[in-house]
């Protein structure tokens, strides 16, 4: 393994004192990586049939992990024959009671082997552990637990409707959260009485293929789940093989728009869950120490590769100066490095092309007249990394004001009434999340009336949770994933 | 013999509440069941799509605003203003309609009055039955409400000239969406005078605009139109909605069509609050709890 103290980082002293840190690294002892990992079809790990493999690296060291599968339209077809197989043969008639039981082996399985899938997220995807160990890992269980006790309750759902199951789920999700949306897809998918097929990312498939291990533990019946790895290829043969009933799709608005077009005429029910670029309005009597809090949590969690980031930053002109300097303040104290570091704050981007992406439209906010900030902080030598980045001087037509970047990158835009606020919170295709802060009540449900956004949080960001649903308005995709309304794309209600 | 000539009506397309011919000028001839001339529609073009949807887009943040018991006393009202006009609808219903029975006509226009006294009274209470208090774990406020999508394109369906129509709009502006239809190409008339119906009915200009003509001419630049948030297209065939659909995707507009049970139009399955839901977005709103 790595020798992790090669990867410390130093913190240049911020103002009149300097916070140093001993490396701690969390074990990787928990962790047993196979050399190869075949597709999870039918029950069993099968060989891809024209053995296409791929490495998956840790993006903190640039070491391969595992060579994973890359499943061909051949190794999705016999997927998709699995999951059908699975339904017919029994899963779609099981009573509700029963899936739910499977659903709550699945949730406490989870719980019991949390730290291990905590250590391996981070290794395979360079989220920090912090966030693997706190967010994902509790979250994906939280979930199979929410959807386990509605698999013998959908009676109760939906007013005057019986809500019958609509067979084989395709479910291509992203590597920003990788376990925890296989959650997010499996379990409402399971606990509706459909079977499923899922394709991981390319750059993090190792969890999803440790949770095939978990439900070969639970006893779920063979070809209830199935999992292929692979690369685009693999995704789009998934969601245009005929034999699917349903798709549900995470990532980016692009691939979400071909999707759309690859299955119009099909008949194939179609949820989408893509990209954003959230506003965070900051209104002047807001407590301030609280939402510098509640800016960096927006922004760089997970390294801001997230789809509900607060990406931008609409911050009243009164205390415009105040909150940025407060800002500057705090990311000089932001750790970034090892993900593996149980203090680290921000760890690695998840892949080259990644980072590339996010230093592409940082130089384009320079060179647009944008002004750059970032803490002075040594970097890694190693890996692929960015520094938290903030930007002012920003403008409305800027490109980092307008694209999503999917990194630690901040743009500050300012505001005069609320009503502007509005108007350029909403002056964007996307409308995943929006960000309130003020200590005005009826200020907040004014605005929060206004925000053509699927989440708003109000005095706070980036909270999930498995009852409360999730998903966008306009180009932020259809759908909602979370609490009853997240039944809803895996069902069809019958009278 | 009494001399009196009739005063046959001009059937207008109804666009941001006033009652107009097509900037193109063209007209088609609509034939009844039997064949004969009843009327020419207006043969509406793309510009006539693009100034309805204009309409829709305007007036929608202002229906969205009004309360629902305002929204849901306006849909009432249209039920009442077409009860008032029943036998003018059973008439234009007969003549459109082959093999049409005096009674069914009569039939189609109760239940298609009926339906808006049905989502009449849904519009306080979808967002009850849709929505809720979600019990997060943790020390939050957390409320999931059901808001309208926006503009909703409707391709209206051809099998009857009034209850499938009915059908389909009233769920999509019971909850402050605003409406750009596409009549029956087939069978336009009754279209527009529920258009007259809903002028009467204190519906506000622009929530529902009302284009005829020809379907191969109109879907592409309803669907493909940027400001359309949804599209039904209940009322087009495969190959049509096939190409609607990748129209919509490019702007993730999300695309719905009736199901075979919705289908049957005079049955309880074509009414639900879940067609509500299908043109609404669910807003979810966080706060935390303290002192």
């Amino acid at each position: 393994m790595t020798d992790r103290s090669s990867i410390g980082r130093e913190l240049e002293p911020a103002g009149e004192f300097s916070l140093d840190y001993a490396p701690a690294p969390e074990s990787t002892a928990p962790v047993r990586l196979a050399s190869q990992y075949g597709l999870f079809v039918g029950g069993e790990m099968v060989e891809p049939a024209a053995g296409g493999m791929a490495p998956t690296i840790n993006p903190a060291t640039g070491e391969t992990l595992a060579e994973v599968s890359v499943a061909d339209a051949a190794d999705v077809d016999y997927a998709v024959a699995a999951a059908r197989a699975a339904w017919e043969g029994g899963w779609r008639d099981l009573p509700g009671s029963e899936r739910a039981k499977y659903l709550y082996r699945v949730a406490r399985l989870l719980q019991e082997r949390a730290r291990e899938f905590a250590v391996l997220e981070t290794m395979d995807g360079g989220k920090p552990i912090r966030e693997s160990r706190d967010l994902d890992i509790p979250l994906a269980a939280a979930h199979f637990f929410h959807y386990a006790g509605w698999a013998d309750k959908l009676d109760y759902a939906f007013s005057g409707r019986r809500a019958a199951p609509l067979g084989v789920a395709a479910q291509v999700i992203p590597w920003n959260f990788p376990l925890l949306m296989a959650a997010w897809k499996l379990a409402p998918a399971l606990a509706c009485g459909n079977t499923a097929v899922l394709k991981p990312a390319p750059t993090t498939p190792l969890t999803a293929l440790l949770l095939a291990e978990v439900l070969r533990d639970a006893e779920l019946p063979p070809g209830v789940v199935n999992i292929v790895t692979g690369d685009d290829a693999t995704g789009a043969a998934l969601v245009s093989h005929p034999g699917v009933d349903k798709v549900a799709f995470t990532g980016s608005t692009e691939v979400g728009r071909a999707i759309g077009a690859e299955l119009a005429g099909t008949g194939k029910r179609l949820t989408l869950e893509l990209g954003g670029k959230a506003a965070n309005i900051v209104f002047e009597d807001a407590a301030l120490d609280q939402v510098t809090e509640g800016i960096v949590n927006g922004i760089y969690f997970n390294g801001g590769q997230v789809c509900c980031a607060g990406s931008r930053l609409l911050v009243q002109e009164s205390v415009a100066d105040a909150v940025v300097g407060k800002l500057q303040k705090r990311m000089d104290t932001l750790r970034v490095g090892d993900p593996l570091d149980k203090n680290t704050d921000i760890g690695a981007i998840n892949s080259q092309a990644q980072l590339d992406r996010i230093q592409e439209l940082v130089a384009s906010g320079v060179a647009e007249g944008a002004e750059l900030y970032t803490p002075a902080c040594v970097l890694p030598e190693r890996g692929f990394f960015h520094p938290p980045a903030l930007f002012t001087n920003v403008s409305t037509a800027h490109r980092i004001a307008q694209e999503e970047i999917f990194g630690p990158v901040l743009s500050v835009l300012t505001f005069r009434t609320a009503e502007e606020a509005v108007a350029k919170a909403n002056n964007t295709p996307y409308g995943l999340s929006a960000g309130i802060w003020t200590e005005k009540g009826s200020r907040i449900l004014w605005m929060a009336d206004r925000m053509q956004a699927g989440v708003v949080w109000a005095n706070t960001f980036n909270r999930f949770d498995p009852a409360s649903p999730f998903g966008g308005y306009r180009e932020s995709g259809y759908g909602r994933e979370g609490g009853r309304a997240g039944l809803l794309p895996y069902v069809e209600l019958v009278a | 013999m009494s001399s009196r000539l009739l005063i046959n009506k001009t059937y207008k397309q109804f666009i941001g509440g006033a009652f107009e011919r097509s900037e193109s000028g063209r007209s088609y001839p609509v034939v009844g069941a039997e064949g004969q001339h009843l009327a020419h529609a207006v043969q509406g073009s793309r510009k006539d799509v693009r100034d309805a949807v204009a309409s829709a887009r305007s007036s929608q943040e202002g229906w969205a605003g009004r309360t629902a018991y305002n929204r849901g006393q306006i849909l009432y009202r249209v039920a009442e203003v077409m009860e008032s006009r029943r036998d003018e609808f059973c008439a234009e219903v007969l003549r459109a309609t082959d093999g049409c029975s005096e009674k069914a006509a009569a039939a189609e226009t109760a239940a298609a009055i009926d339906r808006w006294v049905w989502y009449a009274g849904w519009a306080d209470k979808f967002p009850t039955v849709l929505g809720g208090a979600n019990p997060v774990a943790g020390p939050y406020f957390n409320l999931s409400v059901p808001e309208p999508t926006g503009v909703v394109g409707i391709v209206a369906p051809d099998e009857q000239p009034l209850l499938p129509l009915v059908s389909r709009l009233a769920p999509v502006i019971v909850s402050g969406n605003t409406a750009v239809v596409l009549a029956s190409e087939r069978c336009p008339l009754a279209a527009i005078t529920l258009a007259e119906t809903l002028a009467l009915s204190d519906v506000p200009a622009g929530v529902v605009n009302i284009i005829t003509g020809h379907r191969d001419e109109l879907v592409p630049p309803l669907a493909g139109h940027v400001a359309v948030d949804s599209l039904d297209i209940s009322g087009c065939d495969s190959e049509q909605g096939a190409a609607a659909a990748r129209q919509a995707a490019a702007t993730i507009t999300r695309v719905i069509s009736a199901s075979t049970a919705e289908r049957q139009w005079a049955d309880e399955a074509a009414q639900s609050p879940y067609l509500i839901d299908a043109f609404c977005e669910t807003k979810t709103v966080w706060h935390p709890k303290g002192r």
